[in-house]
Order: C-alpha cells, then sequence, then structure tokens
C-alpha cells in the first residue's frame, strides 16, 4: 500500500484543489483530510457521512474546592502556569496530569475532554476519513494519527492500495504526525517569496524524518524568476519538481462551486494530469 | 493597544495586512512594534526587511535517565501523558520530540535518576524595520511544539504604543497561545467556500476567548457577498476590503508591503486602526455598563 501527503508549508498554496483532484483522478483509493484544524477537502468532495466518531483530547483537570487544602504544590508544579489562586485555566493546562497525581488531598479530579469528531463518509471519488478538531483545542498530532490509522484500516480492508492525503500547514506536530511513514511528500508551493521561504522550511523538515519529497509549483507563471528560484532550490536540495500549474481563476470558481479544480473546463486539467501521471511514477504504481 | 491579526484558513493575505498595518501606522503612535508569532513559518521579515540586533534560543526541558541510578522501576513512564518514555527491562528511552517537559517524570522518579535538561525548539529575534520594533519566534525544524516559541516572542510586547500580533493559521493551541490578551483580533478572509469555512471556525475561536473581533476582506471581487453576508448575520464588522488585483498579488510575490504599491493603502490602515481604536473603547464601556 502506498499514501502520498500534499502538503504546502504556507497555506493559501492550492494544495487542497490539487488534493481532490487527485482524489478524482486515482483509482482504488482512500482518501483523507489531514487538516483537522482547518479542513476544507470536504468542501470539494461532498460527502456522505457514514460513522461519527467522538475524539476525546488530552483531559484538563479540576480543582475539588471542598477537598483543597490550598497548600499551592499544584501551582509550584504546573509549568504551564495553568494552576493560580485554585483555579484552573483550561486554555493553558496540556493535561499532563502531574497536579492530580502529586496532590497530598486528592483535590485534583482530571475530567474528560471531548475535543473533536472524525467521520468515515463515501463520496463520488472513494471513500473518505476526515475530521474537525474543536476550537481552541490542541493539535498535537493525536488527531492525525486517528485518521491515518483508520484509512489504513480500510485501505487494508477492502483490498486498497493507494491513500491519497490533504496534509496541514506549518512543520509542527500535525505535519509531524502526517509525515510519519508516508511514500511521498508532495510539497504545493507558488513563487512568492513567503512561499519559497517555507518551502525550504517543508523540505527540511521532510529531510529530517527521512521521508521522500517533491514538489509542485502553482501560479507558476505569476513571478517566473521565482518559479526559477525555486526550481534551483529543488535542485540544490535534490528535490525533485513534478510539475508546473499557471495561474488559473478556474481553482478560485472551482472552490466557489464546491467541486475538484480538474471537474472544470481549463486547460490547467491537462497540467493536473500529466502532474498526477509523474506522482504515480514517483510512487511506483 | 495589541492588535492581532489572525485567519482560519492559512495563505489569505495575513501576513501582508500585519506588516502593512504596522508600517503605515509608523507616524500615528511613538512606538510600533510588530510581533511574528507565526513561529512555524514566520513571513514578516520579508516584507519589513529588519535589521536583526539580537537573538535568544528558546529551550523546554526534556528528561535525562541516569543510567547507574535508575532502577527500571517504570513510574515515569506510566506517568507520562504524552507516551514520550519506554521502559524496558534494561533501559528507560526518551522520546524528546513527544515531551512537553512537564517535569512529572523528574517530580516521581523514586530513585532521582532523572535531571531535566534544556533541549532548544527555537529561536526569538529582535530587531528594527525603519522605525517599527520588530520580533519574530522561529519554531526550530524538527521540533513539535510551537506554543513556548510563541509565548516567548510575545514577551516584546509592551504597553507603549501600538503592537501588532501576526498570529499563525487556524484555530488551535498556537493560535490561542497567540491571540489570548489581546486588544483586539483582524480577521482576514478570502470570499471563497474555503475562506467562510474558516472564518467561521476563526470567529468561534476568537469569541471564546472574548477577545472582540473585526474582518477585513481580501482578494474581493465585485460581488463577494458571502463574507459579507455572513458577517451582517454574525453582527461582525467589515473594517476593510482589498480588491484582487494582479498588481497587488505581484508585489506581494516579490515581498513588497501594500503600503509601497499605492500611498493610499496607508491612509486606509490608519482608518482602520482607527476604527479599531473606537470599537475597543465601546467594548471596553459596554463592559463597564454590564
Ligand atoms: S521512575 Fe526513575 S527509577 Fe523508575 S524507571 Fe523511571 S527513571 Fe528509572
Ligand atoms: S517531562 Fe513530562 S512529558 Fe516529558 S517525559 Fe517527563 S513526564 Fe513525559
Amino acid at each position: 500500500m502506498k499514501e502520498i501527503t500534499v502538503i504546502s508549508g504556507k497555506g493559501g498554496t492550492g494544495k487542497t484543489s490539487v488534493t481532490a483532484s487527485f482524489a478524482v483522478l486515482a483509482e482504488n483509493h482512500v482518501i483523507t483530510d489531514c487538516d483537522v484544524d482547518a479542513a476544507n477537502l470536504h468542501l470539494l468532495l461532498a460527502p456522505e457521512i457514514m460513522e461519527v466518531k467522538k475524539y476525546w483530547g488530552m483531559p484538563r483537570v479540576e480543582i475539588n474546592a471542598a477537598k483543597c487544602t490550598g497548600c499551592g504544590l499544584c501551582e509550584t508544579l504546573c509549568r504551564y502556569d495553568a494552576v493560580s489562586g485554585g483555579a484552573v485555566d483550561k486554555l493553558l493546562c496540556e493535561g499532563c496530569l502531574v497536579c492530580y497525581h502529586a496532590c497530598p488531598a486528592g483535590a485534583m479530579r482530571p475530567v474528560e475532554n471531548l475535543a473533536g469528531e472524525w467521520y468515515l463518509s463515501r463520496t463520488r471519488y472513494g471513500p473518505f476519513v476526515h475530521a474537525r478538531l474543536g476550537v481552541a483545542q490542541d493539535n498535537s498530532g493525536k488527531l492525525v494519527a486517528r485518521v491515518r490509522q483508520r484509512a489504513r484500516d480500510l485501505a487494508e480492508k477492502t483490498g486498497r492500495n493507494l491513500i491519497i492525503t490533504d496534509g496541514p500547514p506549518g512543520i509542527g506536530c500535525p505535519v509531524i504526525s502526517a509525515l510519519g511513514g508516508t511514500d511521498l511528500a508532495l510539497v504545493v508551493t507558488e513563487p512568492t517569496l513567503s512561499a519559497m521561504h517555507d518551502l525550504v522550511r517543508v523540505l527540511d523538515l521532510a529531510a529530517h524524518f527521512g521521508v521522500r519529497a517533491a514538489v509542485c509549483i502553482n501560479k507558476w507563471d505569476i513571478n517566473p524568476d521565482n518559479c526559477r528560484a525555486v526550481e534551483d532550490t529543488c535542485r540544490d536540495m535534490n528535490v525533485p519538481v513534478l510539475g508546473r500549474i499557471p495561474y488559473d481563476p478556474a481553482f478560485m470558481a472551482a472552490a466557489l462551486e464546491k467541486k475538484p479544480v480538474i471537474k472544470m473546463t481549463s486547460t490547467v486539467v491537462n497540467d493536473i494530469i500529466s502532474l498526477w501521471d509523474c506522482v504515480k511514477k514517483e510512487l511506483g504504481l | 493597544m495589541i492588535i492581532a491579526v489572525a485567519s482560519g484558513k492559512g495563505g489569505t493575505g495575513k501576513t501582508t495586512v500585519a506588516t502593512s498595518m504596522a508600517l503605515s501606522l509608523q507616524d500615528m503612535s511613538s512606538e510600533v512594534t510588530f510581533i511574528d508569532c507565526d513561529v512555524e513559518e514566520p513571513n514578516g521579515h520579508i516584507f519589513l526587511c529588519p535589521q536583526i540586533t539580537g537573538s535568544d534560543n528558546i529551550y523546554i526541558e526534556v528528561p535525562e535517565i541516569d543510567r547507574q541510578k535508575c532502577t527500571r522501576c517504570g513510574k515515569c513512564a506510566d506517568l507520562c501523558a504524552f507516551n514520550a518514555l519506554l521502559a524496558t527491562s534494561d533501559e528507560v528511552i526518551v522520546f524528546p520530540e513527544f515531551c512537553h517537559g512537564c517535569g512529572g517524570c523528574r517530580y516521581f522518579c523514586p530513585v532521582e535518576a532523572v535531571t531535566m535538561m534544556p533541549k532548544k525548539i527555537g529561536t526569538v529575534e529582535k530587531g528594527l524595520a525603519g522605525r517599527v520594533k520588530f520580533a519574530r519566534g522561529r519554531l526550530e525544524v524538527g521540533a513539535a511544539l510551537s506554543p513556548p516559541v510563541v509565548d516567548a516572542v510575545k514577551k516584546h510586547s509592551t504597553d507603549q504604543g501600538i503592537i501588532i500580533l501576526d498570529a499563525p493559521p487556524g484555530t488551535s493551541c498556537p493560535v490561542i497561545h497567540s491571540v489570548r490578551g489581546s486588544d483586539f483580533c483582524l480577521l482576514v478572509a478570502e470570499p471563497t467556500s474555503f475562506g467562510l469555512n474558516d472564518l467561521d471556525l476563526a470567529v468561534q475561536m476568537v469569541r471564546s476567548l472574548g477577545v472582540p473581533c473585526g474582518v477585513l476582506i481580501n482578494r474581493a471581487r465585485e460581488r463577494s457577498c458571502l463574507i459579507e453576508k455572513y458577517c451582517r448575520e454574525h453582527e461582525l464588522n467589515v473594517l476593510m476590503k482589498i480588491p484582487l488585483s494582479k498588481d497587488i498579488a505581484g508585489a506581494y510575490s516579490r515581498g513588497i508591503p501594500l503600503g509601497a504599491v499605492d500611498g493610499k493603502w496607508n491612509k486606509a490602515f490608519r482608518r482602520i486602526y482607527r476604527d479599531i481604536r473606537e470599537l475597543v473603547a465601546n467594548e471596553g464601556n459596554n463592559r463597564y455598563q454590564r
């Protein structure tokens, strides 16, 4: 079984539109959305939800005022400054439970923390595992791991040989969790100085964890000089550039019409098809 | 006055807005500070080109196990809520990338075999861009935890003048650490279905923090009613619209802030700042009356 994870470092480069188009082009695959913080892929795939599961995040603690003797040990021990004046700030608490284990009066109590949901859905383009992280929850990578595991189980059970994953932005926990063990990280970038800066960081991250990476340059013609610079960087870092897609309003129009850009009438359709052919070759499919 | 510039979705133009705003407010206040809290992908420096004058490393403490003292009782591994420790029959293995530095293992080890050692997870740099004070956090590649770096860079905010925070995208912990404690949050949204979906999440996040907010629509088109309709329904002020324009996109790709594209944007940002100041003052009064 193979997995391709589409990431971008910087947001807004067209990652999700490209992923959705792959989902249309691929065969015998499972689709997953690991961008659980601001999930968008479902908007393009019109999923019919078959199964909803609760996602429990790290617990939080509560103080039982009746038992608390006011010794202040919890305040001293908490590294996150989440306990003060006999109250717990649930936004700062990370659920390490050190205070709970240490409290001599047994006044600390862990409480369950409903931190989101994850879904198994049916779409026109194949089964789809996705999630929604609750607002203001910590995106520790646990939910990402959960989604990926479910997708792998499903692929195995139904004999599907490919997982197409929409990855999270950035380089922190969720991305690290999304990249571990994937076969190819395809970075969708654009020739802007910001995206180029982020591209290098995300390629360093892939290298750090030994994940094979490749690049696709979207909107390449908005700045051809920068585009050449991206290609040079990739050559220096030994990362193949698998495709270039010109700037095309079809991307925005497709997002408004809530469908994958590959379903539009536009010349970028051919660019995305040849990108997908290169990706398949990279994956050995 | 601390203004956080945030957006649920990445790539909406948040950094362009935050940097352009900081530059255009230079003449309005004796002190303007720009703080880049998007520590995973900090980009503010591209637009501000600051002179960096100092840099600090940011550490969290992770355990080191003294193999001589350790009895392999496994207590530390049982206790660690983040699965950062694995106790086998002959050693305790530490996975520093999972460790949140809670110190539980050290506190509970019955034989004092655990010492906490600093591990670098990022840097905070400070400098000057024209008259704008500049600070940015940078998460080390391979480090997972960004909130401690956000907290560290935020220490550069003072109660002097105007502070503009460039927050990370999304609605989860790094954003919370950035936006919390701000006087106002400016949400940058683009008029697509993605933009709307993510704006809605961002509004919920900001409101859960009790920070007043308003919306700036970027890449607005003639009829970009999608976001405006949402704002009307949710009693949100649309404070400014920046049109979809090839010139702006081209300038963006080269790291040029809006005020340098056309001086009218400087005026627009000064106006938006005055609007925000008024909104914050009203909010304060309302709270007082309640
Ligand atoms: S608690 Fe202390 S003695 Fe026990 S396994 Fe951990 S380090 Fe070793
Ligand atoms: S400091 Fe906390 S998170 Fe880190 S290994 Fe020890 S118990 Fe686990």
